[in-house]
């Protein structure tokens, strides 16, 4: 695989993954959380929480990136404060990760909602009745209960966050090695001339990994969902 | 002993209820809509009436005035709800095991080897509650109340969901834990056969209100509290199985006098509790002669209530116990039956259902 990528193909491949995997893993606390509140509680605000959520999946990637920039940039508002403790998103990586992990929320936290929906508030009521505090409910019933729903999420949102492009490069740039994930990448191999084999070989990775991660989440869901249902 | 007193609004529909259920168990029993389920709910915590206090001897779990309100996991219930309710996602092994997790390390608990014995379950533990029968679930679920170590044991219509069969194979699970366990159980039911086999108290609603409560035999037998209906009425009595006779009929001995119903399984010696149904039961003046049914029972009248329709309930206190008769209001009129007056009630011996016949005494 080495041999047949090159090494700033091979770059951009392990780039996506590692921006990817901590975009993933970091937000999913965050989505199982909202994803919680959005389907157990009612709340003022809730509709415009819900709304917050879902308008990266709305808006033109270009404009969530341009936000980001705005918020998250050394002299923004957050990023100002942020850059004073030695935390800089901006033209980094982990930057990438947070374009990635915005635009991949809305598809995570929608999976998660909707398999919470699903858990019959009576076993959590019998649950309580058990003994269980809310905490435990939540741990032994609703969680494991959800589960199917939050691996096909997370993988979801993992597959979403490899094909990001717009708010990434709008929001950190196309920088080699930092920033230039594989869509960045291949975009770049095809501004220049002779890039279209170096792109092709990005193109496949892609479809691979896509396929891979669908292919995943089906077999993890259907195995989840076979203990969960019984027999 | 458990004392209950709540009010409640909603959807107007109103409950003001107050009584007390001493060990045992106390059936909560009147038509649907009465408001048996939501004082259960308010006992377990998973409603919170408007007004009113619960307390379990000095165990205070509900107290408005004082303003104790303590949440369902703190209340150390075990709850068996009409649909079993097991964790799909756990076998049957830890859905027993999920209550003891949560009690507190000094509590009194069950041996689960014992609870898993008493209910049959043994050959189930390792499976989900996806492959269980009706049956099965239902079992499990006492079982899984049971383990929790609690005080007090809710049950909310646990057969209500289940066939014929099925009950007649759970309700000896409860006439088990009624008479082995110390656990008082709260039971709710709108059915007449199961509160005559499992009551050890009976509270009686009717439209949100106590309409009586007391012992078992007394409420059933007291034709002016009928909660389910004048259809339904039907005594309890106790009776002592005497011997088997070899044409397939059980002779039993109801204070004094012989009953004889179709062949029993319990063993001569066991005592057992016997509903007879209001409309199984025939009134005469003189004792019949050249009669085919076998069960005659001598008594006198306590009380006549004319129902609506064309019917009447005739109580009448006999050396067997109470026994109610339904009537035609004609018939109560053309034999001048009136309280004091001697009557027979005559009972066919094939009318008793085994459904109605439960181990235990009624005292």
């Amino acid at each position: 695989m080495t041999d047949w990528l090159g090494p700033e193909e091979w770059r951009a491949v392990a780039l996506s993954l590692r921006v990817s995997f901590w975009a993933t893993l970091a937000s999913l606390p965050f989505g199982i959380f909202i994803a919680y509140a959005l389907a157990r509680w009612s709340f003022p605000g809730k509709q415009i929480l819900n709304g917050l959520v879902h308008l990266p999946l709305i808006l033109p990637p270009v404009v969530t990136g341009y936000l980001l920039l705005l918020l998250l940039g050394t002299r923004g508002p957050i990023g100002g404060i942020l850059a004073d403790w030695g935390i800089v998103f901006a033209f980094r990586w982990t930057g990438a990760a947070v374009a990635a992990a915005v635009m991949a929320f809305p598809l995570m936290v929608r999976a998660i909602r909707l398999s919470i929906e699903a858990v019959d508030p009576k076993l959590e009521q019998a649950s309580a009745t058990l003994g269980a505090s809310p905490g435990w409910v939540f741990l032994t019933v609703t969680l494991p209960m959800a589960l199917p729903g939050i691996v096909a999420g997370t993988i979801l949102a993992f597959a979403k966050a490899m094909g990001e492009f717009g708010a990434t490069i709008t929001f950190v740039s196309n920088i080699p090695g930092q920033t230039r994930t594989i869509p960045s990448a291949i975009y770049a191999f095809l501004q220049v001339p002779g890039g279209e084999g170096s792109a092709m070989k990005l193109v496949i990775v892609s479809i691979v990994v896509a396929m891979g991660a669908l292919f995943l989440s089906e077999v993890i869901g259907r195995r989840v969902a076979a203990r969960v249902g019984g027999a | 002993m458990l004392d209950v007193s709540l009010r409640h609004d909603f959807g107007g529909f109103s409950l003001d209820a107050h009584f007390r259920a001493p060990a045992g168990v106390t059936v909560l029993f009147g038509r649907s809509g009465s408001g048996k389920t939501t004082i259960v709910n308010a006992v377990a915590g998973l409603l919170m009436p408007d007004a009113g206090r619960i307390a379990a001897n000095d165990w205070v779990l509900l107290d408005t005035d004082a303003g104790i309100r303590l949440r369902p996991h703190r209340r150390r219930l075990g709850y068996i709800f009409q649909e079993g309710r097991l964790f799909p996602h756990l076998t049957v092994r830890q859905n027993l095991a999920y209550g003891a997790w949560f009690a507190p390390k000094d509590a009194a608990r069950e041996d689960m080897g014992k609870v898993v014995e008493l209910l049959g379950i043994g050959h189930l533990l390792d499976r989900r509650p996806g492959a269980l029968s009706g049956g099965e679930k239902s079992r499990v679920a006492i079982g899984r109340a049971l383990l929790s170590a609690p005080r007090l044991i809710l049950a909310d219509e646990p057969l209500a969901a289940l066939d014929e069969a099925r009950k007649a194979e759970i309700l000896p699970y409860f006439e088990r834990l009624r008479d082995e366990v110390s656990v008082p159980i709260l039971y709710v039911s709108h059915s007449a056969s199961e509160v005559a086999r499992l009551a050890t108290t009976v509270v009686a609603l009717d439209a949100g209100r106590v309409v009586a409560q007391g012992p078992a035999a007394e409420i059933l037998g007291d034709p002016a509290v009928l909660p389910t209906g004048a259809r339904e009425a039907g005594a309890v009595l106790t009776a002592r199985v005497a011997r088997h006779h070899d044409d397939g009929l059980s002779e039993l001995d109801a204070g004094g006098i012989p009953l004889f119903l179709p062949r029993l399984a319990q063993v001569p010696g066991s005592t057992l509790r016997i509903r007879i149904a209001a409309h199984d039961v025939i009134l005469s003046r003189t004792r019949p002669e050249g009669l085919s049914a076998l069960n005659i029972l001598p008594g006198t009248i306590r009380d006549i209530r004319p129902g609506e329709g064309p019917g009447a309930i005739v109580a009448l206190d006999t050396d067997a116990g109470r026994v109610l008769a339904r009537i035609t209001r004609r018939s109560a009129t053309a034999l001048g039956l009136e309280a004091g007056a001697r009557v027979y009630a005559i009972i066919k011996t094939v009318s008793v259902a085994a459904s109605d016949i439960g181990s235990g005494s009624t005292g």
